[in-house]
């Protein structure tokens, strides 16, 4: 018995986890799951050093552990906070941890273009989930908003600084996960940027991962820009003998044209580990290159797991993420003014269920069914 | 007139170099330590006197050596943060240009204790030629051999780096000191690990100010229970404070901290009073970080008593009506100072110091800036006091390091004791152009509220 490792008790907002020594509070509550996991913009699993920065994970211990019971007094950010046994953390139950996030998000928006209209990001930026969730409908900033003007980063990968959130994530990708780092942050404060020293292009054969890492719209790739928008795409399994990687991918298509190619990614937005457990970072060649459907071998419509636009069009197999509300209520199930299922004639059907184009002939089909 | 026990012989012909120091009784208490001491003994002599970190967050320096983790076979390391940025601050300059060799001599006593065999001495870049007598000096007890290998026959062997900045106010903060160090770009780390456990190059270091590490050599020589007697309470021993402002004789002064704020402000031996007559309208007592507070709060606390020159006294009715003591930049505004307008230079020192690697420091400091120029050249509206105290609140405590609170405070605090100037710029746009608020009410006696039962 001595082997087995003792796991630690936390509980995060009424829900209690048992998780392993070392886990950080956003793990655990990633494996809740739902409401209760706090947003992350910076954080990448995957990457070592990641996180910290955003401060959109900040959540307040209400109980260090059970050895030392004391609150924390300051919020902490949860994706580098590992979890102690008997810890309680409240997230979406703390005033004070919806306020400063509120608060940060409205700091992470104020230097933003908003020109998600024209962005290829739109529809899987984490940055429109965010302030869909906590953000207000105004800003309250009313100066010039800081910008930048575009960097060339070579033939495939095109850098939007004005749109950058700074997260570092792809500095700690260049450094990890490709041979050699180019760019880097330059200057400090509100002017740092991303950028090459020198006008130089980065190329090395999986620095199109930053693409993936990019929570926001900075970088994009050359490839793929303005030639569709995310949602009217069909993402779609594919693999490939590739000798550089797994060559694991999702397709993005549109009829039997391939648009772009990207990881394969978990709930979260990170990239998926591959069938032999590794990391799934795709390189160059697989994809910038090959963007013909004879390239692949195609396993099957990939699993949406977001409740993202990404969503809208396909919904087979799409995941539903936890519902954790009445758990965190205490058993209770939360008081509707309305139940929109009352009124809505498209809110009565499953949506999984549609297969196909979801026109309203198919919605009154459904529901007589029904 | 209060002991001096680091500037007593500052002004000695010639004690900037190694003669002259070692004549006037220099190097005593490396002898002492390395003869007579265990490691453990100097640690516990620092801890009995009491010592407070001097760089601004007041931590005792005993206890921050006894969190030192000592694995087997990794090196340790002492630095001593000497990047003294924050404005209004200028003691360690003085400290480290008059007198090298006593923080030299700290610096052996402290690395002696903690175990550290090399030591940095990191150095604010501006400071280049004082960078420069400090390697002379280094290089002085080096010959005489009190650096090098196997110090006085006593097998521990220590030598001393000073690596200059690069001119950021970030790497004065720990963790970014060490980064920027270990010759990366000054971001702060993420705490924890503390450095106490992983610092410089993944060992155990401890970061301390350089005042703090001068105080070890008095404190050596006298003993930590003697060291104890000055001052009051828990703020032990001397402090040095750099004066400027609108006061006759700007200047650093050491000081036991056993005196009120009056005092030193309006005595001759210490600042002299209010510099052309003038009325005493604010004061920040310890660099531009710490609240500042106008003159009513800062020569009587809101409870009556007199305010001491002592960490608790400062900073006694928490931030509402106190202030801290920080790192002893003691800047004095008379009437014709406006507050806005220092509250938006304070701002925009901090949106330009600002690293720019956590969110709500980074957008929230260079947006506090634009309202307060905005309110100082007459646009602002009512709403953006508001606006600023908002702001301020979701940076406070939201950061990776302290910079986010440090650039929040100055704002709420102003905002806090001074709204009626703020308010006064906003529905007199024009007046504000060509004159001051002046002195209004800051400097009226306070009311005392009634004991409630």
């Amino acid at each position: 018995m001595s082997e087995q490792k003792q796991l630690f008790k936390v509980t995060i907002d009424n829900i209690t986890v048992e998780v392993e020594p070392g886990t950080t509070i956003l793990n655990a509550a990633r494996k809740i799951g739902g409401d209760v996991t706090p947003p992350a913009m910076c954080y990448y699993s995957k990457l070592k050093d990641s996180g910290g920065k955003c401060r959109t994970c900040l959540v307040e211990v209400a109980a260090g552990s059970t050895a030392d019971p004391r609150p924390m007094p300051k919020l902490v950010a949860s994706c580098r906070t590992t979890v102690m046994d008997g810890m309680v953390v409240k997230n979406i139950t703390s005033d004070r941890v919806t306020d400063a996030r509120n608060g940060v998000v409205e700091f992470l928006l104020i230097n933003h273009p908003l020109d998600c209209p024209i962005c290829d990001q739109a529809g899987e930026c984490h940055l429109q989930d965010l302030s869909y969730e906590h953000g207000k409908g105004a800003s309250r900033y009313e100066f010039k908003r800081r910008t930048f003007d575009k960097h060339d980063l070579g033939p495939y990968i095109q850098l939007h600084m004005t749109r950058c959130i700074l997260c570092y994530r792809c500095v700690y990708t260049a450094d990890q996960v490709s041979k050699e780092r180019r760019h880097g942050v330059l200057s400090r404060g509100d002017h740092a940027e991303i950028a090459t020293y020198i006008e130089k292009s980065l190329d090395n054969d999986f620095i199109g991962n930053v693409i993936d890492v990019c929570p926001v719209g900075a970088l994009t790739d050359k490839t793929f820009r303005f030639k569709n928008r995310v949602w009217f795409t069909k993402p779609v399994d594919a693999h490939c003998n590739c000798d550089k990687c797994s060559g694991e991918v999702q397709l993005w298509m549109r009829g039997d044209e391939v648009l772009r190619v990207t990881a394969r990614k978990d709930e979260w937005g990170e990239v998926k580990d591959t069938t032999k457990g590794e990391p799934g970072w795709i390189c160059n060649t697989c994809r910038f290159e090959r963007k013909k459907i004879s390239d692949w071998v195609i396993e099957g419509p990939s699993q949406v797991s977001r409740h993202s636009v990404i969503s809208q069009g396909h919904y087979v197999g799409m995941k539903k993420p936890n519902e954790t509300v009445a758990k965190v209520m205490g058993g209770r199930d939360p008081k509707l003014l309305m139940n929109i299922k009352d009124v809505s004639e498209v809110n009565q059907v499953e949506l999984s269920e549609i297969k196909g184009p979801a026109t309203s002939q198919v919605f009154k089909q459904l529901k007589k069914g029904n | 007139m209060g002991r001096k026990l680091l500037l007593e012989k500052a002004h000695v012909e010639g004690i900037r170099h190694y003669d002259v120091y070692r004549r006037e009784g220099g190097y005593r208490s490396v002898e002492k330590v390395l003869k007579t001491m265990s490691p453990e003994a100097v640690v516990e002599e620092v801890k009995k006197s009491g010592l407070r970190g001097r760089g601004g967050a007041g931590f005792p320096t005993g206890m921050k050596w006894s969190f030192l983790a000592k694995p087997e076979g990794v090196p340790r390391y002492l630095v001593v943060n000497a990047d003294e940025s924050e404005p209004g601050t200028f003691k360690d300059r003085y400290l480290m240009e008059f007198i090298p060799h006593l923080l030299i001599e700290g610096m052996i006593c402290a690395s002696y204790a903690l175990g550290s065999n090399r030591s940095y001495i990191y150095i604010r870049g501006e400071y280049w030629w004082v960078k420069e007598i400090l390697e002379v000096a280094v290089q002085e007890a080096r010959n005489a051999g009190f650096l090098g290998k196997n110090i006085l026959g006593s097998g521990f062997d220590c030598d001393i780096f000073v690596q200059p900045g690069a001119g950021a106010y970030i790497c004065g903060e720990e963790t970014a000191l060490i980064e920027s160090l270990e010759g990366k770009r000054g971001n702060p780390r993420i705490k924890p690990p503390f450095p106490a456990v992983k610092g410089l190059w993944g060992c155990p270091t401890v970061v301390n100010n350089v005042e703090s590490i001068a105080a070890v050599v008095p404190i050596v020589n006298e003993g930590g229970e003697e060291y104890a007697k000055l001052g009051t309470g828990k703020s032990t021993g001397t402090k040095l404070i750099s004066a400027c402002g609108n006061i006759n004789k700007p200047g650093v002064y050491e000081i036991e901290m056993n005196i009120s704020v009056e005092e030193f402000i309006y005595s001759d031996e210490y600042c002299g009073g209010i510099a052309n007559g003038k009325k005493l309208k604010a004061c920040i007592p310890g660099g531009s970080s710490v609240p500042i507070l106008p003159a009513n709060l800062l020569l009587k606390t809101a409870k009556g008593e007199t305010r001491m020159m002592t960490y608790e006294s400062l900073s006694d009715g928490g931030f509402a009506t106190g202030t801290m003591m920080g790192s002893g930049g003691f800047i004095v505004m008379d009437e014709d100072q406006c507050v806005v307008k220092h509250t938006y230079t304070l701002a925009r020192f901090y949106r330009h110091e600002s690293c720019g690697q956590c969110s709500p420091c980074r957008e929230g400091t260079g947006w506090m800036e634009k309202i307060l120029l905005k309110i100082d050249q007459g646009k602002g509206s009512m709403s953006d006091i508001d606006l600023l105290w908002d702001i301020q609140r979701k940076i406070e405590g939201n950061t990776i390091c302290p910079l986010g609170d440090a650039a929040a405070w100055p704002v709420a605090a102003a905002i806090r004791h001074f709204r009626d100037e703020f308010e006064w710029h906003v529905t007199n746009p024009s007046e504000a152009l060509v004159r001051n608020y002046g002195l209004a009410n800051y400097a009226k006696p306070l009311e005392i509220a009634a004991p409630t039962a």
